[in-house]
């Protein structure tokens, strides 16, 4: 059959695209984001003469490193439509779970695994009831973030789980040269494999489609069942590093272990570009996000601004990119009536 | 209920005199964002008569509708009720001037009782400012007993059927007293019975001394239940009158702008050999005992009323549901097919009737909607080539003469008409065997249409089996090779050649049994 | 066929009420004394009020998790005012923190409403700023008893026909919703809005207005119960009530109260809150650590609302004739 050649003479070429990708990414948020990062950078640098410390600076990405590599994993599961709010509580559950194995006597591989595994496990059950229930992520994963901690809390009470083997601290402390720590590394690493599966694979193809039309996507031949049990299984996996990486930086456990992050996570997703009604969004957006609330926070630091005064800008940065282009629009949209 | 030739050359844009018009609209312009959906168009209705508002799809129809209920604001023009210039700023507005809507999925709330229905917004209230429930349901009850309907008005509404929902509809609609009714295609999904019963209820509107505005499609009930018409093209009022002094003919002239004895492509089809046999699919609750085979190069015409069950069983065909008995061969070699993508894999593929939900995925652009059930092709290991994706969607939207700015673009930006050629240049990249094509030209234009069904021809000249649903009965007998016409979830009648004829189409599918040899 | 099972699942959860208590009972019998059951019912108090509030946002299809930020806001300003003035009367207090919290709650609604944000994310965003607030106009400083006036202390303490004045609060906003659920037009706007917003609109229903009237409702009773709870607990800090939100949600689902909108009752929100604060003081008279009451309130989210889902689940289009009249 030679669909493709027959009556080519009398169908008309249509140009492949209509904006080259320079022009695309000129207009694109994440050049936007790129400028404000800078600019935080410099303004930085002015407010205090600490920031341009190589070691500083070191230390200033782990404001953000171990928060971004969940980020990246929550942006596939927003893009596709999905949420995942348990993801803090997946850390304290994962990391009550290493501090357990360590009580009997665990080597660090062994609560590498346990760390791995049970963000593996949790994320299967957020999985599950969503995917093999067709209950909504948001209630389940609300449900979820008080099991996970709560039974962190149940294990631990008031206590915590301390003595963690010294080669366990590379992960959240270790350097690989110089300034640049083991995190910073993974962060990288994670971010360019994240951005190859969502950009430049048939999977991440099938998490856009499902993100703009589920019942679309179904009738093209995508499993979209399996997509997004994946998408929770890599967001529990993801979380479960976050947990390894956390554990071996503070050298504890406590039940209230990562309390909050969930807001932040969602907040830097949603800076990176990602629409919170899925469909759209980047990786790099969401580097980028993330490297702009690291170096805010850090400077916030500095200025010796509480971290509670900084979770208020958190909250209003979250409302307001989403709010700014609503009202621009708007604005527009009365100026053209 | 073929056309009264005797009819006259003009239309009618001007009233009869005598009485009144109980509503007129002049004027009335209204643009959205790229679109002109209406341009100074006019309309009267008059009391105790039923206008029949007529066009095709986006001529403008549901536009006048939402302008009359108050959900938009017109650009230009005025509205006049019983000499009174009136606005709508919002849809509470349109109600307390007397203007009402009953549409056609009843837009109702499931899980509110029948009296609240009916009463929500005006209900009546006790000296505290409380709803009076005891009033309520008294009312309820009374409204029901006047249009015939017997409701228990303290039953939650999810509890009855369509025809009951329609009813409870208009007791709204005399609740809030209105002397205008705006009826929005009301017997689109119901059944013979309820449709006569719907006539005669708007029989009784008429005789209450209500003006009505009737839109619909169907021609038949047009000339039975309709005093005037009133013909929309394109966002233009194009024609009114009387429809004593119409035929059909003229009708549809008017609709279309041209003559419409549509041409169907001469076909010579040559079969090839059985492609597809479907033996006993059943479902629960949607289909029974389907069974056919298809040949290659066969067009296979599917008809029967909305709601014969038709999708449902293309759709599990297709493996979005799966059948609780039943099995498929596909050459002769058993075919277990449990989701869309062990379909595809077959070589099976559905065109859904829902264009906007289950076609295109809006968002993506073209070549990517196009390239989505073809990554296996396109990609290598699982990584996407972007070059593949483009050359396959420059190679079929070319031939299905594709009108776009670019192939990046968003497949949402494009017409109802180009969407689903993009839909079928889809399928068609997956190189499939079968194509189901359930309703392929509902709701776009009638060049599009003839462009469709040229294609359907060449497809099956080309050998690919193609399977239609369709409610219209000229695209079935122009198109099909054998018709298979189902009613009520199962097969009532096969017919080929001289058979096929649309008696025989319609009586298979309204279940009149008659003994033939 | 829905609204009987609405009923049946309301009367399934009170059932389940009485077997959770007789279970407790037959062991502890202390716990079904009368002064206990007062207590147990004082000490929900404050999540009923705030289930009933959250249950007409669920309505809406929005959610409210700023409610406890929202509270403890609220609890900390009437402190701070109180500590300031002193003489400030009781009612002016509970005016002043019912209208606070109904700015809050308002900002909320105009959010949704005007720029159409999802409620998920404005209240998580709201969330986190309302709390920020409480430690900037504190300081991170915490008002103790000794700090505030006795009347302040007194009122949702004293006792009046046997009930402690909170109890009555709830009772009395219990009553408030029975009458604006079931007899006003708002209140059938709630379900309307939720149940089918298309339909809505062309009843002449605005959605973002109902939606922002849902969120004033919830958050002035959000600013009320702030009061009632700072004063009853002699403390206000910037955590009070830390992570109640997810245990007000938790009472409506466990309630019926459908999270996809339109379906809920009074009766409902009220058993899920009762059936958490039976099983939170429970705890303690049964022996199991507090720390348990987390897990409990998540997993009763999950199967609740798995519950919910396979007890609503729309069933395709019934075609054949014999599938109609097995249904």
């Amino acid at each position: 059959m030679s669909l493709a050649t027959h009556q080519a003479s009398t169908g008309r070429q249509i140009p492949d695209r209509l904006k080259t990708p320079l022009r695309r990414f000129l207009a694109s948020w994440e050049l936007l984001l790129l400028c404000v990062a800078v600019a935080v950078f410099i303004l930085n640098s002015f407010a205090s003469p600490y920031f341009l410390d190589p070691w500083n600076l070191s230390d200033a990405t782990y404001n953000f490193t171990e928060k971004a590599m969940i980020a990246f994993a929550m942006a596939l599961l927003i893009i596709s439509g999905e949420i995942d709010l348990s993801v803090a509580s997946i850390i304290a559950l994962a990391s009550t779970a290493m501090g357990f194995a360590l009580q009997l006597g665990a080597e660090t591989p062994l609560l590498i695994l346990t760390g791995l595994g049970v963000g593996l496990l949790c994320g299967a059950f957020n999985g599950f009831l969503v995917t093999g229930l067709g209950l909504p992520s948001i209630v389940v994963t609300i449900g979820t973030m008080s099991l996970f901690r709560g039974i962190s809390y149940i294990v631990l009470g008031d206590k915590a789980y301390t003595g963690y083997p010294s080669e366990f601290g590379f992960f959240g402390q270790g350097y690989v040269w110089w300034v640049i720590t083991f995190e910073l590394v993974l962060f990288a690493v994670t971010a360019v494999i994240f951005a190859i599966l969502l950009h430049r694979t048939n999977f991440g193809r099938a998490v856009f489609a499902i993100g703009n039309n589920p019942v679309g996507a179904l009738f093209s031949g995508i499993r979209v069942t399996r997509v997004k049990f994946a998408l929770f299984l890599l967001t529990g996996l993801m979380s479960g590093v976050a947990a390894i990486c956390l554990t071996s930086r503070l050298g504890a456990t406590r039940p209230s272990i990562a309390f909050g992050w969930e807001l932040e996570v969602v907040t830097m997703v949603v800076l990176g570009g990602v629409s919170i009604l899925g469909g759209s969004g980047s990786i790099p957006g969401v580097a980028i996000a993330a490297f702009v609330m690291g170096m805010v926070t850090f400077g916030f630091g500095l200025l010796n601004v509480p971290g509670i005064v900084m979770s208020i800008f958190i909250g209003l940065l979250l409302i307001a990119v989403i709010a700014l282009p609503r009202i621009v629009r708007q604005i527009l949209a009365r100026r053209k009536a | 209920m073929l056309a009264n030739t005797q009819g006259i050359e003009d239309a009618h844009p001007q009233s009869a005199k005598g009485s009144k018009p109980a509503l007129s609209l002049t004027g009335i312009s209204k643009s959205f964002p790229g679109v002109k959906a209406l341009s100074e168009v006019a309309l009267e209705l008059y009391p105790g008569e039923v206008t029949a508002l007529v066009g095709e799809n986006g001529a403008g129809k549901s536009t006048i509708v939402k302008i009359l209920t108050g959900i938009y604001q017109p650009d230009e023009g005025e509205i006049v009720i019983d000499e009174n210039r009136v606005t709508f700023p919002t849809a509470q507005d349109a109600g307390k001037a007397g203007v009402t809507a009953i549409h056609q999925e009843t837009v109702l709330f499931d899980d509110l009782s029948v009296a609240e229905n009916i009463f929500i917004g005006h209900a009546p209230k006790t000296r505290l400012g409380l709803i009076n429930r005891g009033e309520m349901l008294n009312q309820a009850q009374n409204l029901l007993n006047r249009i015939g309907a017997s409701i228990d008005p303290h039953v939650t509404l999810r509890e009855l059927g369509i025809a009951n929902k329609h009813l409870v509809a208009i007791a709204r609609a005399l609740s809030i007293d209105a002397s205008i009714v705006i009826m929005d295609e009301p017997t689109a999904s119901l059944s013979h019975k309820e449709i006569e019963e719907t006539y005669e209820l708007v029989e009784r509107l008429k005789a209450e001394g209500k003006a009505i505005l009737f839109i619909s499609h169907k021609f038949d009930e047009i000339f039975r239940i309709a005093d005037r018409y009133t013909v929309f093209r394109d966002g233009q009022m194009v024609g009114a009158g009387r429809i004593k002094d119409v035929s059909e003919r003229e009708l549809v002239k008017l609709m279309v702008g041209r003559s419409v004895d549509q041409v169907f492509p001469k076909r010579a089809p040559e079969l090839g050999k059985e492609v597809l046999k479907v033996v006993g699919y059943s479902h629960p609750t949607e289909f029974e005992d389907i069974g056919f085979t298809l040949r290659s190069g066969e067009i296979l015409g599917f008809y029967g009323l909305v709601g014969a069950g038709r999708s449902e069983f293309m759709q599990a065909l297709f493996g979005v549901t799966r059948p609780s008995k039943g099995a498929i061969r596909i050459d002769d070699q058993v075919a277990v097919i449990r989701d869309p993508n062990e379909a595809i894999g077959h070589g099976i593929v559905y065109v859904p009737e829902d264009r906007g939900k289950q076609g295109a995925v809006k968002g993506l652009p073209i070549f990517q909607n196009i390239s989505l059930p073809s990554l296996k092709e396109t990609s290598r290991n699982g990584f996407l080539r972007l070059v593949e994706e483009f050359r396959l969607a420059r190679d079929y939207t070319k031939r299905l003469d594709l009108r776009a700015a670019a192939l990046d673009q968003d497949i949402g930006e494009l017409s109802g008409g180009n969407q689903q050629k993009v839909v079928i240049a889809k399928w068609l990249a997956t190189k499939p065997r079968v194509i189901i094509l359930d309703e392929p030209t509902k709701g776009i234009d009638i060049g599009s249409k003839a462009a469709v069904h040229e294609f359907m021809a060449e497809l099956a000249a080309e050998g690919l089996a193609v399977i239609m649903v369709s409610s219209e009965i000229p695209e079935i007998l122009g198109m099909s090779d054998r018709v298979i016409v189902m009613r009520e979830g199962r097969i009532a009648a096969e017919f080929e050649g001289p058979d096929l004829t649309p008696e025989h189409l319609v009586r298979a599918a309204a279940g009149i049994v008659e003994a033939r040899p | 066929m829905i609204h009987s099972l609405i009923k049946s699942r309301e009367t399934v959860l009170a059932m389940a009420i009485l077997v959770l208590v007789g279970a407790i009972a037959s062991r502890f019998p202390a716990f079904v004394a009368p002064a206990n059951l007062v207590n147990v019912f004082n000490d929900t108090a404050p999540l009923i009020i705030l289930a009933l509030g959250q249950m007409v946002v669920i309505l809406t299809r929005c959610i409210d998790l700023s409610v406890a930020a929202n509270l403890a806001l609220t609890g900390m300003v009437v402190a701070m005012l109180n500590t300031l003035l002193p003489d400030l009367p009781v009612p002016l207090i509970m005016v002043i923190a019912i209208g606070l919290g109904s700015v809050m709650g308002l900002f909320n609604g105009l959010l949704v409403w005007k720029l159409d944000i999802p409620p998920i994310v404005v209240t998580l965003g709201t969330m986190t700023i309302y709390r920020g607030i409480i430690f900037v106009i504190s300081g991170g400083e915490w008002i103790n008893a000794h700090e505030m006036s006795d009347a302040f202390k007194a009122f949702p303490r004293d006792v009046v026909f046997g009930l402690p004045v909170l109890s009555w609060i709830a009772i009395l906003v219990l009553i408030g919703f029975i009458v604006l659920i079931g007899r006003t037009a708002l209140g059938r706007a709630f379900f309307a809005v939720g149940g089918n917003p298309h339909a809505a609109v062309y009843t002449g229903i605005n959605v973002g207005l109902t939606q922002c009237a849902a969120y004033i409702i919830s958050g002035a009773l959000a600013g009320l119960t702030g009061y009632l709870w700072v004063a009853r607990y002699a403390v206000a800090y910037v955590d009070i009530a830390g992570g109640f939100e997810l245990e007000v949600v938790a009472a409506c689902v466990i309630g019926g109260i459908s999270i996809a909108g339109g379906i809920g009752s009074v009766g409902g929100a009220l058993l899920g809150a009762l059936f958490l604060g039976i099983v939170k003081n429970a705890l303690p008279v049964v022996n199991i650590s507090p720390f348990w009451q987390l897990a409990i309130s998540g997993s009763a989210i999950i199967i609740a609302v798995a519950f919910n889902a396979t007890s609503n689940r729309t069933k395709g289009r019934v075609i054949l004739k014999k599938a109609e009249h097995a249904t």
